[in-house]
């Protein structure tokens, strides 16, 4: 049993595990007993009581969102699965990871995942830009048909799974799970609205479920060693482990599998190795670019979902971007809104032109040319872009780390009044 | 003959007839898809990885091949970032610009580059060599600062080595004023 599920095989000075080496290591065992011993019912059962949450950013539990996929004799006979690898969450750098490290384990969990709702084709949405990712599971995938672990009829079991790799060319919004339905049906990528869920009416109307990568890495280990044992690798109220990343000034930026529930103190002193020489923690932004400012005084909490959404902020990707004391936050917060503001996909009034405003707003700020005003104009938008105000979540989750700042940086921001220039400009 | 070149009905402009290669590909990627629109963006990708940008020729012959009108794939293409409806240079410099390549100094590593190149965001140089754009986080922000060129991910990014790779080109180091 591995206390790192999801990167006991992970190496990055070398190549990740070809069919023969994964197998070695006890690769697609969970598969092949799943096929000849367990109905999808069961699996499904397993998978709601493993406790296992979506990695995806929401956390929304894994198995409660496939029990919604219609099911028996009634049901439509073609259904999807859709891998989100799309990764464009501005500091966040988990899936790669995962893909380029061990990319047979996300074709075993697609398997999985597939086997549960009974899908018999699954898309690999993935990021673009991500080409060495691509050629990996390109490969494993070419891999595993030629063994008859994909294709009609795997095993002999009746079950078939076809994995289909789709990438992308550069756009936030196709992340978000029915933005990258319309992506993948060929249409310009705007949401849609729910319901209906993609669980019932996805890809082409059919039902489909939409999942990171993180989370279906996930299953393989789950069925191997079975529930309790996923349960018990949390520390504290959720199941499993997790990818933990950070990055800003500090001694050794990187990403790890640690237990859910490791405090966020062990994260960045013991993994991350502190702050560089020279440079003081001002905040963080513990999970990617749409999460809420935390501060020093947060971290002895703990990585969990219900831990940080109590403190304010949400766990999301899990990859924590630092904000040291010699970093203009009023020019991080800017980047981030120049972000938003461009990879808005202009659906909907409030987050198309009020994004626009505020990055106008920063760029001010940062010239020194901001007026008094600016700061009540900001504050009014976290309420017009704000939850519930907006077509999907782009929105409001720019918003987050805008409110947070302003709270928390208020004289930052005052300083940059009428002061001719950033008082950081470096 | 199918590869006859037609006028479009939708604008002047004339499709051009994609190459045997291009369709070969596309095919593939039509065989993989219940509808023929879906394989929209794939064929763009395909034709800008052999043409290097899409031209308003390249996109009304992958237009007519899917069956969709010009309008509605320009749609699409537009919509993404990494389409090219310009043209660019050999080599596309995709830059970080995001938030930890913000906090690790990446805006003086593209101060560098626009220096020794001569050219701002979305320029290209006037040898047709480089075109420099930046993207959203590429994923790699453990290693910032960070930018994809020539489908390599090159990371940790100091003046020097923008240096070592622009004189590996061939780039003189006067090209930008002094
Ligand atoms: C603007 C936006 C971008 C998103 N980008 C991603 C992404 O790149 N990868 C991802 O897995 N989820 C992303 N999500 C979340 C997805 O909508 C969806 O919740 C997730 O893929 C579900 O997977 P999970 O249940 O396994 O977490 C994004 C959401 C929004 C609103
Ligand atoms: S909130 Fe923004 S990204 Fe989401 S639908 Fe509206 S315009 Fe598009
Ligand atoms: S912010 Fe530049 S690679 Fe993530």
């Amino acid at each position: 049993m591995s206390e790192r599920p999801l990167t006991r095989n992970i190496d990055m000075s070398r190549e990740p595990y070809d069919l023969l080496q994964y197998r070695q290591a006890q690769g697609y065992e969970a598969v092949l007993r799943m096929l000849r011993e367990h109905s999808p019912a069961d699996v499904l059962e397993m998978v709601k009581n493993s406790g296992l949450k979506g990695r995806g950013g929401a956390g929304f539990p894994t198995g409660l969102k496939w029990s919604f996929v219609p099911t028996g004799e009634h049901a439509p006979k073609t259904k999807y699965l859709v891998v989100n690898a799309d990764e464009m969450e501005p500091g966040t750098f988990k899936d790669r990871l995962l893909m380029e490290g061990d990319p047979h384990l996300l074709i075993e969990g697609m398997i999985i995942a597939a086997y549960t709702i009974q899908a018999s084709t699954a898309f690999i949405f993935l990021r673009g830009e991500y080409l060495r990712a691509e050629k990996l599971l390109r490969q494993a995938i070419a891999e595993a048909g030629a063994a008859g672990l994909l294709g009609p009829n795997i095993q002999g079991s009746g079950f078939g799974l076809d994995i289909i790799v789709h990438t992308s060319a550069g756009r936030y919004i196709c992340g978000e799970e029915t933005a990258l339905l319309n992506a993948l049906e060929g249409k310009r990528a705007n949401p849609r609205a729910k319901p209906p869920f993609p669980q019932v009416s996805g890809l082409w109307g059919k039902p489909t479920i939409v999942n990171n990568v993180e989370t279906i890495c996930n299953l393989p280990g789950i069925l191997r060693y079975g529930i309790d044992w996923y349960k018990s690798l949390g520390k504290g109220s959720d199941a499993g482990t997790k990818l933990c990343g950070v990055s800003g000034r500090v001694k050794n930026p990187g990403c790890w599998e640690l237990p859910l529930g490791t405090p966020i103190r062990e994260l960045l002193e013991e993994r991350a190795g502190g702050m560089s020489e020279g440079y003081t923690l001002r905040a963080f932004l513990p999970g990617g670019g749409s999460t809420d400012f935390l501060l020093p005084e947060h971290l002895d909490l703990t990585l969990d979902y219900d831990v940080i959404g109590k403190a304010g902020s949400r766990l999301a990707t899990g990859t924590m971007i630092v904000l040291d004391d010699r970093t203009c936050p009023v020019g991080m917060v800017g980047n981030l809104m120049r972000f938003f503001s461009h990879e808005s996909c202009g659906w909907c009034t409030p987050c198309r032109d009020g994004l626009p405003w505020v990055d106008a707003i920063f760029q001010r700020l940062e010239r020194g040319e901001g007026r008094q005003e600016d700061l009540s104009i900001l504050e009014e938008h976290l309420n017009y872009l704000g939850p519930g105000r907006t077509f999907c979540a782009l929105a409001p989750g720019a918003m987050a780390p805008l409110g947070s700042a302003l709270r928390h940086f208020r004289e930052d921001f005052e300083a940059h009044i009428g002061s001719g220039a950033c008082p950081w400009q470096r | 003959m199918n590869s006859q070149i037609i006028a479009s009905t939708a604008s002047k402009v004339v499709a051009r007839a994609l190459t045997e290669q291009e369709r070969h590909e596309i095919d593939h990627e039509l065989s993989l898809y219940p509808d023929k629109r879906a394989v929209g963006l794939e064929a763009l990708k395909i034709v800008q990885k052999h043409q290097g940008w899409v031209s308003d020729e390249s996109l009304h012959a992958v237009a007519d091949y899917l069956g969709m009108s010009a309008h509605e794939l320009d749609g699409v293409a537009t919509f993404f970032n990494l389409i090219f409806r310009q043209p660019v240079g050999r080599r596309v410099m995709l830059f970080c610009d995001s938030v930890s390549c913000y906090i690790m100094g990446c805006e003086n590593i593209k101060a560098h580059i626009s220096k020794r190149l001569g050219i701002d965001y979305g320029e290209t140089t006037a040898d047709g060599e480089f075109t420099l754009i930046p993207v959203p986080c590429l994923g790699d922000c453990d290693k910032a600062p960070v930018m994809l060129l020539d489908g390599e991910q090159q990371r940790r990014l100091t003046p020097e080595k923008i240096d070592a790779l622009l004189d590996k080109a061939g780039v003189p180091s006067s090209l930008g004023n002094e």
